[in-house]
């Protein structure tokens, strides 16, 4: 168990410099490349399956403990680590100098089943669009939706009939 | 923005499967017939869908087949393609997303209506996607599909309703070509279940999924939502995708996985 966790650091360090290069390459020109900072990533314990991920802000001091499937209610490794259990690291938010980036990784039987970059870097648009799509950006609690300049409103709750008191409407009748 | 001054936008609404249908478009066809014409087909696909699959009209192919009183042989082939869909996604969230609805008498029925929505939506773009140096942003109660064609042409910027409280936006998101689809609190009175315990998940307030189609998107954001404080676990292992988590204590979590 310590050895895969250890392994996995490692890995996630070698993410996190990809990462770092990736963006330094397709970043703005006009500054030296510099290492990246911080310190290597260390990967959380796997929680149990009860807490909502946390990841709030861009701030960089988020993290995220999403439950991991396989482990049951047990923290750390003892008997419930299980080679075949599925697992959910997440490194902590590393500061690039582009921003922080955090990283999660899940495994599967002890090998890696997937990685995801948890937490961009928005500074330009390149370096969020790994998977073709911008991150969505929070929108900050004193701004209300009239001052943000959107184009059309995603959401869960509009119907028919509640719609003639809602963002969607308001936009429509706008006319642009 | 600059460009955007030179692109008028173009807006229609209707209303279709209790729900508003909304059009942006700018380009070339904008605001002419040939622009109104293609809104017209795109309504009109929906309102199709809607005949087959409408679990409210007891007449409807879905309504009957659920009764056990026609075989999916009997049906048109779009019906065939709904289920396979949602089949998959039984079987890729292990469960917790189901087209088997609940009655209060315990009673299952078969409502496919979480994969309806965004598929009748894909397709109902087809007319849209003719028309030539015309962007689109087709939304059909909050899940909406974008298409930027010019590169210069500023994406579209899309506002993401914040669950708790719906006159105002959580967060935005440009998307040039792509779709948003949004899962939580319930629609029309629908309540979106775990399907694996037939209870409403707990700890998540709404999932927003950027995908490459509604079809995916929406499906998606349905199997993330269902599995409350797991959704975001779950949507780090479905590549290309982007998406929003926002929990029921207001927290949110940003996610965005690279493609295979």
């Amino acid at each position: 168990m310590k050895r895969i966790i250890l392994w996995l650091a490692a890995t996630l360090s070698v993410l996190v410099l990809l990462f770092g290069y990736r963006t330094s390459t397709s970043g703005a020109l006009n500054t030296t490349q510099t290492p990246v900072t911080g310190t290597s990533p260390q990967t959380s314990s796997h929680s149990s399956g009860s807490g909502p991920g946390s990841g709030s802000s861009a701030s960089g001091s988020a993290s995220s403990g999403s439950g991991s499937g396989g482990s049951g209610g047990s923290g750390g490794g003892g008997t419930g680590a299980n080679q075949s259990a599925t697992q959910t690291f997440t490194g902590n938010a590393v500061a690039t100098q582009w921003g922080p980036v955090q990283v999660q990784v899940t495994t599967k039987n002890g090998s890696i089943s997937s990685v995801s970059v948890i937490q961009y870097p928005h500074t330009n648009s390149y370096d969020q669009q790994v998977n073709g799509y911008a991150l969505p950006i929070l929108v900050k609690e004193t701004l209300n939706a009239q001052s943000a300049r959107i184009d059309m409103v995603s959401g869960a709750t509009l119907t028919s009939g509640g719609y003639l008191q809602s963002l969607q409407s308001a936009l429509d009748q706008a006319g642009a | 923005m600059n460009t955007a001054a030179t692109l008028p936008l173009h807006r229609e609404v209707a209303h279709a499967m209790g729900m508003p249908i909304s059009l942006a478009m700018r380009g070339r066809h904008a605001g002419r017939r040939s622009g109104h014409e293609a809104w017209a087909e795109a309504m009109a696909a929906i309102h199709g869908a809607d005949q087959i699959f409408s679990t409210y009209r007891p007449d409807s192919f879905i309504s009957r087949l659920g009764r056990g009183e026609v075989q999916l042989a009997d049906c048109p082939p779009e019906v065939g393609e709904v289920l396979e869909l949602g089949t998959q996604a039984e079987h890729d969230s292990d469960g917790a997303f189901t087209m088997q609805l609940r009655g209060p008498d315990g009673r299952h029925t078969l409502d496919p209506s979480a994969v309806v929505k965004g598929w009748a939506v894909d397709r109902a773009t087809v007319p849209l996607r003719q028309l030539d140096d015309t962007d689109f942003c087709l939304s059909a109660g909050g899940d909406l599909v974008c298409r930027t064609l010019d590169p210069p042409t500023p994406a579209w910027q899309i506002g993401i309703e914040d669950p708790h409280d719906p006159a105002r936006v959580v967060a935005t998101v440009a998307v040039r070509t792509g779709a948003v689809a949004t899962s939580g609190t319930a629609h029309r009175g629908e309540h979106l279940v775990d399907g694996r315990t037939g209870l409403p998940p707990l700890g998540i307030a709404s999932v927003t999924v950027i995908a490459e189609n509604l079809t995916s998107a929406d499906i998606d954001a349905t199997s993330a939502y269902a599995q409350g404080a797991d959704a975001a676990r779950w949507l780090s292992t479905r590549p290309g995708r982007t998406a929003l988590v926002v929990w029921a204590d207001g927290r949110t979590t940003r996610l965005a996985v690279p493609r295979d």
